[in-house]
């Protein structure tokens, strides 16, 4: 009787010390790519292949649905909306988030704005000034964040740069995303 | 040789009775109730289809229980988003009508911890809404009670699937009183700084499809806009 107490008393403990040492969820992760700008600041670039990168392209009246089978909802609220998904990838071309993109007109004004979802690292959330600027991209605000992006500002370019290189499986351009990031100043005490 | 019997037998009994505890230990915080629902502010409500299978689009490794959908979207694989999901679905206001889209990326946390009855999701939201504005919504998420309530009752079901009524938030944390920590960007909601529930009703569980049937809630909290706001903007 006393060994199998001993037995009930060791199997708690040992299932309590497996939960407490493995943790559950074990992420992957990929180096991040940072470097230093020049003015302060970090700055670290993603892009994505088109149309490799696309989960979704969410528009109204489109002859080619993306994905295959998309059931884009035809209500009115939505009409001059264009929400899309893609994947992420750093300067080494690996994929390492998911980001969102909507699009839409506001009354006589255009909203653009990014989600970038990074795991194990956080979200971003940029608001983008509608107008291009010189050179072809577009800047926004980096507004809000979530984990390792919530202490930082900063932006983030979009800029559409077309294939050139002919190459049959080469996809027909990339998105470049540049963001820059600014910590909050710390206090000297 | 009967030690080593009684001694096993009493070390499996031990892990069984451990895992009895840990399930149903009536200690871990229950989800059913919220703290907006006692609230004074203004509150938006935002309804959407939590199954897979009726959202616009849902993604994830492929080899979830939940399958993606439309069936051919492509699929999260890559070793850095595999314990990812990304979700695309129409947002519905507090009458039923169609308000805007609302796109989920939700990742497994490394602070889950089994232990505390902790089973976490960090996820955020990108809502837009033509005629309101867009928010951006970040959470972590504790999907223990729905695990407890309705995927282990599926698993051990012989048909294999969970039928009932389980509602529950699923928000904890990071504001306050577990609430998700809302932001607006553009509309009339830009620049306001808000809280966020997001609740879950769920009618039927399946361990080879997922999620069958199942309704979700957005419920944002507006900042009270007092006198004292008001005196401050007409000056």
């Amino acid at each position: 009787m006393k060994t199998f107490l001993a037995g009930i008393v060791l199997g708690v403990v040992a299932a309590a010390t497996a939960l407490y040492a493995f943790p559950a969820v074990d992420l992957y992760r990929e180096a991040s790519i940072i470097s230093v700008a020049v003015n302060g600041g970090n700055r670290e670039a993603f892009h994505i292949n088109v149309p490799m990168d696309r989960i979704m392209v969410g528009a109204p009246g489109q002859a080619r649905t993306v994905p295959e089978g998309l059931d884009w909802p035809t209500d009115d609220v939505l009409a001059t909306v264009r929400a899309e998904i893609f994947k992420i990838r750093n300067e080494r071309d690996i994929v390492v988030g998911i980001a969102s993109r909507v699009a839409a007109k506001s009354g006589d004004r255009d909203v653009i704005e990014w989600v970038l979802h990074l795991p194990a690292r956080g979200s971003m959330y940029v608001t983008m000034d509608p107008t291009p600027r010189q050179g072809g991209f577009r800047l926004g605000d980096l507004r809000n964040g979530a984990h390792e992006f919530a202490p930082l500002t900063g932006v983030l370019t979009e800029r559409w740069v077309a294939d050139t290189s002919g190459e049959e499986d080469a996809p027909a351009g990339r998105i470049e995303l540049m963001a820059s990031y600014v910590g909050q100043p710390e206090s000297l005490q | 040789m009967k030690y080593v019997i009684s001694l096993s037998l009493g070390f499996v009994i031990g892990i069984v009775l451990f895992v009895g505890g840990l399930l149903y230990n009536p200690f871990f915080e229950d989800s059913s109730v919220s703290p907006l629902s006692v609230s004074d502010a203004e509150i938006m409500s935002l309804g959407f289809s939590a199954a897979p299978s009726e959202t616009i689009v849902y993604s994830n490794n492929g080899e979830s229980s939940d399958r993606p959908h439309p069936e051919k979207v492509l699929q999260l694989w890559e070793a850095p988003i595999r314990s990812s999901s990304v979700m695309a679905t129409l947002l519905f206001d507090a009458r039923g009508r169609a308000a805007g889209i609302g796109i989920k990326f939700s990742s497994r946390s490394e602070r889950t911890s089994l232990l505390d009855g902790q089973a976490l999701v960090d996820s955020v939201w990108h809502v837009y809404l033509p005629e309101r504005g867009s928010v951006f919504i970040q959470q972590s998420e504790n999907f223990w009670s729905y695990l407890r309530d309705i995927v282990l009752p599926a698993y051990r079901s012989p048909a294999n699937n969970w039928k009932g009524q389980w509602m529950g938030h699923t928000t904890a944390g990071p504001h306050a009183l577990g609430m998700a920590a809302a932001s607006g960007g553009s509309g009339a909601l830009q620049g306001l700084e808000m809280n966020a529930i997001e609740s879950l009703t769920a009618t039927a569980f399946s361990t080879s499809r997922g999620l069958l049937s199942a309704e979700g809630r957005l419920v944002i909290e507006l900042p009270v806009v007092t006198d004292e706001d008001d005196s401050a903007s007409i000056e």
